[in-house]
């Protein structure tokens, strides 16, 4: 194996890749004269999104607040739901079987249901976000839980730790690098759920706003929207990864302290 | 404090009657076991692998309910709604601590769980209950170690992290399951001379559960020998050597042939059921150090 570079090496080497992505997509477009219509050069959409920022603002606080709200409440649920199957062998298996029949249906397919239940608007792509975050966080948590070693179980047991202790102390803190790792799945999909709903039945946000604009054939107004979307998501998931990692430093062993 | 055993003051703190534990149906771990233990003794129980050494232990723990018979601690039978009513202490061969707290905070755990502690706990973790643990940890020469992770530590170091930890809520009661089993021998020969300290210094009840007679030597006022499965206890012998027992003392006649009738004792329990195992078990090499 290779050695590991330096951090701030790593970090100059993946931004310089960032500006080479870009720069040779600046220049194969000019040098191949692509037209505005078809692929139009990142110089020309950031532009765009500096001209247009003023519109496009308030569709980004739409996408990112719709995103939040369907991922808290799809986190939230998924965590009651993933208690309660991980901590009963019952009913984990009575449950598992309905939850994966859930989960692999399509999520395209609940946007019209949603549409007829609520109305096109805010609250089918919430409900979008909600419903596809649920199933990650479910699985881990659970997952998580029904793993967890007996023995660490049984040193709160003997001294009379009743089953919420138990679970307060050793089993939801095992969990957590489990939770965190379906977090940033749910982020993700959370904000896929967003734009889906968005683009199909909404009259705000992002995924609105990119789908008027290829009606009339705005395609650096597109381009705009898709930048915003990869930056709300590197955002998004970059908090996720912070979060993660101050909440579950014991599983990074070794790091800037050495074994005694 | 309330206490229930001023009524029933020359009751043993642990008493096993005509116990007998049957694990899925058909395996018999303990046979009509009948077990008292006073309080402040110190025993340990030894015997072949397999013999249900470590169900008693489970059995006083309250991790297991006897499938007959009556298991009686502190005055109350296990498995009961507050059968907790005597504190107990606990450290396995594993030192188990919870690897997302400081060593500090895994011994603080019981604080936290067992009353009356648990009342005060959020008030007084960073004051009171911290000058406790790490007065512990202090006395099994671990001081200055509380504030790292327990994959910092070595085996040993766990181990007595562990000890720490089944102590801190000051039991009456301390269960050893072969908690100096996975050490090497100079490790385990340190940490008997800090557990004797520790026993002679508070006098907790204490149950060891052990595979190395000369430890059961060492530390045990008492050992009893169990046989194979079906585990019943086939000896009950005082150990009378003047404490502080050391090393030294560990070599002299009188210790040796201790250890060398105990290990004839369970060669003998062991023979019935090696006749009918027709693969060949290895010796107990332990014994022979």
């Amino acid at each position: 194996m290779n050695k590991p570079l330096p951090r701030w090496r790593r970090n100059l080497l993946s931004f310089s890749a960032m500006i080479g992505f870009f720069l040779l997509w600046e220049l194969i477009c000019r040098a191949l004269g692509v037209s505005e219509l078809v692929l139009p050069v990142p110089s020309q959409i950031a532009a765009v999104l500096i001209d247009k920022m003023p519109v496009l603002w308030p569709h980004t606080q739409q996408t990112l607040m719709t995103t939040l709200i369907g991922f808290f409440l799809g986190v939230f649920i998924g965590l009651l739901i993933g208690v309660i199957i991980g901590s009963s062998r019952v009913a984990y298996d009575i449950a598992y079987p309905l939850l994966v029949g859930f989960s692999s249906i399509p999520k395209v397919a609940v946007v019209p249901i949603f549409v007829v239940w609520f109305g096109s608007g805010t609250i089918p792509a919430i409900l979008t976000s909600m419903v596809i975050g649920i199933f990650p966080v479910v699985v881990n948590v659970a997952t998580g839980l029904a793993t967890t070693e007996p023995e660490l179980e049984d040193v709160l047991r003997v001294l009379g730790a009743k089953k919420r202790d138990i679970l307060w102390n050793v089993g939801l803190p095992r969990t957590l690098p489990y939770l965190f790792a379906s977090l940033k799945i749910a982020l993700t999909s959370a904000f896929i759920g967003t734009v889906l709903a968005e683009t199909v039945a909404s009259n705000k946000g992002i995924g609105n706003v990119m789908m008027i604009a290829s009606g009339n054939f705005d395609v650096p107004l597109v381009f705009a929207g898709l930048f915003i979307l990869a930056a709300l998501g590197v955002a998004l998931y970059s908090v996720s990864a912070l979060v993660e990692s101050r909440f579950t430093s014991w599983t990074q062993r070794g790091k800037g302290s050495e074994a005694a | 404090m309330t206490d229930t055993s001023s009524t029933s003051a020359n009751r043993p703190m642990i008493e096993l009657s005509d116990v007998t534990v049957r694990y899925g149906g058909n395996v018999v771990a303990l046979d009509n076991t009948t077990l008292r233990i006073d309080k402040g003794d110190f025993v340990a129980l030894v015997g072949p692998s397999g013999c249900g050494k470590s169900t008693i232990l489970k059995l006083v723990a309250g991790l297991l309910e006897p499938t007959a018979g009556a298991a009686i601690v502190g005055g109350r039978e296990v498995g009961a709604i507050g059968s907790h009513a005597k504190r107990l202490g606990l450290a396995f061969q594993n030192p188990t601590m919870l690897p997302w707290l400081s060593i500090l905070d895994n011994v603080m755990i019981p604080l936290k769980i067992v009353e009356p502690f648990r009342q005060d706990y959020r008030r007084k973790r960073k004051g009171e209950f911290r000058e406790r643990a790490e007065a512990l940890l202090e006395q099994v020469g671990l001081a200055g170690f509380g504030n790292k992770r327990p994959w910092q530590l070595s085996g040993g170091m766990l181990q007595r992290a562990s000890l720490c930890r089944a102590l801190v809520h000051e039991p009456d009661i301390l269960l050893l399951d072969e908690p100096f089993g996975a050490l090497d021998q100079f490790t385990r020969e340190e940490l008997w001379d800090t557990m004797q300290d520790l026993w002679i210094n508070r006098r907790p009840t204490v149950l060891l559960v052990t595979h190395d007679l000369r430890e059961s030597a060492y530390l045990a006022n008492r050992i009893c020998v169990m046989s194979s499965r079906p585990g019943r206890i086939i000896e009950d012998q005082r150990v009378t050597f003047a404490r502080p027992r050391t090393l030294e003392s560990s070599y002299q006649a009188d210790f040796t042939s201790l250890v060398q009738s105990l290990r004839m004792s369970i060669a003998d329990a062991r023979a019935p059921s090696s006749a009918q195992n027709t693969e060949p078990r290895p010796s107990l090499e332990e014994v022979s150090a």
